[in-house]
């Protein structure tokens, strides 16, 4: 298997709702960057990959649009996922092996602010038994709160400390959306929006798109200093409903974190999508990581959650440590479907 | 440096306009089952699973491959979902070959479906979106204005869509599989009704609810079976939906696409060297349209090779021996039936659709204005 | 600069859906008010049915009918549902494992009260009036209470003792009525069959005033059932000028935080046509202004 490493990474600031821009328009910027960042074009690129979801804005193929956004010619090798853009990148890594090409890009775009999110996740539910219910992703995400309160394993006042330290973080981030020194004590006071989930607990809605170059072996040298070399990637599912999980475990982001080479939870950093707070104590327990890992410096998906690209962004946010030398060893993680069924575990090492 | 990947189990539905006996779950289960029995395997053997499917809107539920995690048994396992509209199905399949190949897993179950009887197709396809005039009635009325282009630059013979027809539908009648069964002679497609000029209605692929599925491996396993389809390469190309001299009628990614292909499996000669080809035809003149796209016929003689019968079983060039999408279109599994009838006829596993001693078969997929392609060829050699 | 432009745009459909040989069965018997689940191929029972369980494995044709009940494994209250929610007022979001089912059911329970609502309590299906073969037939389910309710309803007519009658129509007359044992001299209010230090009857009726002094009071915080007022108000006790005895009324008119033992009060009146034979003819007791009794003056009746 060759060596891939991730040389660069682009992102526009997770918003509230980027107005009058469509596809091709939050395209464009992100992959540009990504690729001037290293001196490349288009022409450069051996393989171009996609991760968006057409129930964001309500349009069958609106991935196709986004393609307007590349310089598609000559023809380009592309393809696309219905997933967060951190399984395009898995799609790419996997392109990288066959051993043909030696660059591919993968970028991922959402914009948020054009429907109701939470509702439109409800058609990610088992279509008789659970979405003529309405079970919007809130709500979903509640009764997994809850199951760790009734569990001991987590209390609110754990989950208002998760957002607090997330948003503090994400004082140092200029692309993250909500930041700053909230108080704990304030969060508890809020109103329930689905109990036990107060508004703080739940991540903002935001749009963005982020773009990420990979290289292989000696590419991958001769594009940046320190690569962040992906050591070990993998993905897990798990059964789909909730009444058939425990779920205050996360059993295949053991799994994948395992099979990607994490050991004992020794890393320097970790970027977990974990959109709400009790989420993330979820996923810490399950992969082991401890209080000597720095989790989500970039302030998480607390702090900016584009559906679609809050998980490349992990992957990005990750990189970057390794990029810039400030971490050795790092852990991204990203999620799909309801209350964390799917999760995508990678591990970055610089050289 | 590419690990050699073999196809050694192949699974269909009984493809329907509505199959109102199985749920989505049951579908998919149905195809996936067929495929690991053919290669003699469980669900338990499986490394990881990848699945494809065409607008989650056809269906109405949001990456369906979750929900339908506990009918693949994917639970401890990986497993991913592609989308690249009405190609969906070829690059489905050479994504899980790209697993075998690059050497992550050595067991992948690839999967394609669609049940389009629960919703409507043409609605989900033209969805009135604000600031944008609802022009298209569906995917006949694009493509329309580029078979006239085609006709009127080939100074094609006015019968070649009809033979396309009758044709299909003749091999389809040999498909126990396929969803139209129909005897159809020319004089009875040339009288059908007009829909979208040139089109008439014998001429265009009918709805379907349907499934496929394949078990691919490396070739530590492929000894499994006696008669394993070796892949011997696979490519994908895009283009934009416009641009200033964008030829649409013979797409540079899809010359491009075939160019890889052919390139990587040492193919010089495309008529000579390949024994049949499944292709993407969902109305009648795509199919002398892409003999020429793929380089079977020279520019605007491809009408030619239809109209003296070089493309029926028994012809030179036979195409679509199955039925083609002519006689089924679950828009998310046709480019998967294509690519996976590709290796049946190199497996000799046709029955009755076989081509005799066939050893090499191209495969193909297009979807979106004609700009997204995904291709492989298969063989009985390794 | 030009307006962005925006247009609402709605996504709707109904889709037909193929249910299958086990869902079809189960949301079938949900129209006939029957409640089933089917057995796995290792002898679980899951509710709602599922083609293939968790491990893929296909069920059995086997179903058993289960009883309609069964208990939260954790649940969501929700004070303002969305649009598309089961219901547009408040309600819990809950995992309800059926009674001899494995799994459990995502469904919503109408509680009521978010506090009537726990992780363990037990629940009962309600069924929807019209069905449609969907699990909306399954309207919600409903909290079982662990008690049995036992309501007790008896009427009495009653009638007070002749001293107790004799404060009441004073009362209706706007006087405030003590009784007095002409030896001992104390005067109570309201008037007692005996002076309890001398044991003689309180025969002599004394009119009182309806000022005095607030000795004692408290400032009530928590609600209880049954309770007219709503907390938090202040009660006190207040020896009349001329009484012996304290009587207990509301304290108002004055925040809080100043209400002092020692305080001189006065009654506040109803409306003279709003007088009956009660005590509530006087709405609270207010201060007067005056200066505060001294301790000394009160201290005995604390």
């Amino acid at each position: 298997m060759r060596d891939v490493a991730i040389v660069s990474f682009a992102q526009l600031p997770s918003v509230k709702a980027i107005d009058a821009t469509d596809e091709a328009e939050l395209v464009q910027p992100v992959t540009s960057d990504a690729m001037k960042q290293l001196g490349l074009s288009q022409d450069d690129i051996g393989f171009t990959c996609s991760g968006s979801t057409d129930y964001l804005p309500g349009r069958p193929f609106s991935f196709v649009a986004a393609v307007d956004g590349l310089k598609a010619w000559p023809p380009i090798r592309e393809s696309h996922v219905e997933m967060d853009g951190a399984f395009a990148l898995y799609e790419a890594w996997v392109r990288l092996m066959h051993g043909d090409i030696d660059t591919a890009m993968v970028f991922s775009f959402g914009k948020s602010s054009l429907g109701p999110v939470p509702d439109i996740l409800n058609l990610q539910n088992d279509p008789y038994y659970v979405q003529p219910l309405g079970l919007d992703s809130i709500s979903a995400a509640a009764l997994q709160a809850q199951a760790m309160i009734d569990a001991g394993k987590a209390t609110e006042r754990d989950f208002a400390e998760v957002v607090a330290r997330n948003r503090k973080n994400a004082v140092d981030n200029p692309n993250a959306q909500i930041k700053g020194d909230f108080s704990v004590d304030q969060m508890l006071e809020e109103p329930y929006i689905s109990s036990p989930l107060r508004k703080s607990f739940c991540p903002p809605l935001s749009d963005s798109a982020a773009a990420i170059v990979l290289a292989a072996g000696d590419r991958a040298r001769e594009l940046v200093k320190r690569p962040a070399w992906i050591r070990g990637i993998d993905h897990r599912t798990e059964p789909h409903a909730l009444g058939q999980r425990d779920l205050t475990t996360s059993p295949s982001s053991t799994l994948a974190a395992e099979k990607a080479g994490l050991v004992q939870g020794r890393v320097d950093v970790a970027e977990l999508h974990a959109p709400f707070a009790h989420q993330e104590i979820i996923l810490r327990e399950a992969m082991g990581l401890g209080d000597e890992v720095r989790i989500n410096p970039s302030g998480g998906a607390l702090a900016a959650n584009s559906l679609m690209t809050a998980g490349l962004i992990r992957f990005g946010e990750a990189a970057g440590r390794i990029l810039s030398g400030d971490a050795g060893r790092a852990l991204a993680h990203a999620s799909n479907g309801v209350c964390l069924q799917h999760n995508l575990v990678a591990i970055l090492e610089g050289e | 440096m590419a690990e050699p990947c073999a196809v050694i189990g192949i699974g269909q539905t009984k493809h329907r306009e509505s199959r109102r006996d199985l749920s989505i779950p049951g579908l998919v289960r149905d195809a996936a089952l067929r495929a690991l029995q053919d290669a003699d395997m469980t669900w338990k053997d499986i490394d990881s699973i990848v699945i494809g499917t065409a607008p989650d809107m056809f269906e109405g539920v949001m990456m369906p491959e979750l929900w339908l995690s506990d009918a693949l048994g994917a639970a401890g396992k990986p497993i991913f979902r592609v989308h690249t509209a009405g190609s969906v199905g070829g690059s489905t399949a050479v994504v899980a070959a790209h697993l075998i190949q690059g050497g992550v897993h050595e067991k992948v179950l690839t999967l394609a479906f669609e049940k389009q009887s629960e919703s409507n197709a043409m609605w989900a396809l033209s969805p009135a979106i604000p600031f944008q005039p609802q022009l298209v009635a569906g995917a006949g009325g694009y493509f329309a204005p580029l078979m006239r282009s085609y006709i009127r630059r080939a100074d094609a013979h006015p019968d070649t869509g009809c033979m396309v027809a009758v044709k299909d539908r003749q091999h389809g009648l040999l498909n126990p599989n396929a969803h139209l069964h129909l005897d159809q002679t020319l004089e009875q497609v040339k009288a059908s009704p007009m829909l979208w000029d040139p089109i008439r209605y014998s001429e265009t692929c009918p709805s379907s609810d349907g499934a496929v599925a394949m078990v691919l491996v490396s070739e530590k396993h492929a000894g499994r079976v006696k008669n394993p389809a070796w892949v011997k390469g696979t490519s994908v190309r895009t283009e934009r939906t416009f641009f200033a001299g964008r030829d649409q009628v013979n797409p540079a990614a899809g010359q491009l696409c075939a160019k890889d292909v052919y390139d990587e499996a040492g193919i010089r000669n495309p008529l000579k060297e390949i024994d049949c080809a499944e292709v993407y035809v969902p109305f009648s003149w795509f199919e002398p349209m892409w003999l020429e796209n793929l380089g079977f016929a020279e520019q605007g003689e491809g009408w030619k090779m239809t109209m003296e019968g070089k493309t029926k079983i028994g012809g030179e060039m036979p195409w679509n021996m199955s039925g083609g999408v002519m006689c089924t279109n679950p828009i998310g599994a046709s480019g998967m039936l294509r690519f996976a009838e590709a290796a049946r006829q190199v497996r000799g596993t046709a029955e009755r659709h076989q081509v005799d001693g066939a050893k090499v078969a191209l495969g193909h997929a297009y979807g979106g204005g004609s700009q997204f392609f995904a291709m492989w060829i298969v063989s009985s050699e390794r | 600069m030009s307006e962005i432009l925006s247009a609402p745009y709605v996504l709707e459909y109904t889709y037909t859906r193929s249910t299958g040989p086990v869902v079809g069965r189960f949301l079938e018997s949900l129209r006939y008010e029957v409640l089933e689940g089917v057995k796995t191929a290792d002898g679980r029972v899951l509710c709602p049915p599922l083609e293939y369980d968790e491990d893929g494995e296909p069920t059995t044709d086997e179903f058993v009918q289960l009883r309609p009940s069964g208990t939260v494994k954790s649940w969501s209250w929700v004070p303002e549902p969305r649009k598309g929610h089961p219901f547009d007022r408040p309600f819990a979001w809950a995992l309800v494992q059926i009674d001899g089912a494995d799994n459990a059911m995502v469904h919503a329970v109408d509680a009521g009260k978010a506090k009537r609502m726990h992780t363990g309590m037990r629940v009962r299906l309600r069924w929807a009036d019209e069905k449609q073969g969907t699990i909306r037939d399954i309207a919600c389910f409903e909290p079982i209470a662990s008690y049995m309710p036992s309501p007790v309803h008896l009427e009495y007519d009653v009638n007070p003792g002749k001293h107790y009658s004799a404060y009441l129509r004073g009362l209706q007359e706007g006087k405030l009525i003590g009784g007095r044992d002409p030896e001992a001299g104390k005067v109570y209010v309201p008037p007692r069959g005996a002076d309890p230090m001398t044991g003689n009857p309180t025969n002599e009726y004394v009119e009182v005033a309806d000022v005095g002094v607030l000795t004692t009071f408290a400032i009530i915080r928590i609600p209880f059932e049954g309770q007219k007022l709503k907390p938090p108000y202040c009660f006190g006790a207040i020896v009349l000028d001329g009484a012996d005895s304290p009587i207990y009324h509301l304290i108002s008119g004055v925040p809080h935080d100043e209400i002092r033992m020692g305080m001189r009060v006065k009654a506040k009146w109803k409306p003279r046509e709003q007088w009956e034979t009660s005590l509530e003819n006087i709405l609270y007791f207010e201060p007067t202004g005056e200066p505060d009794a001294p301790f000394d003056s009160y201290k005995e009746h604390l």
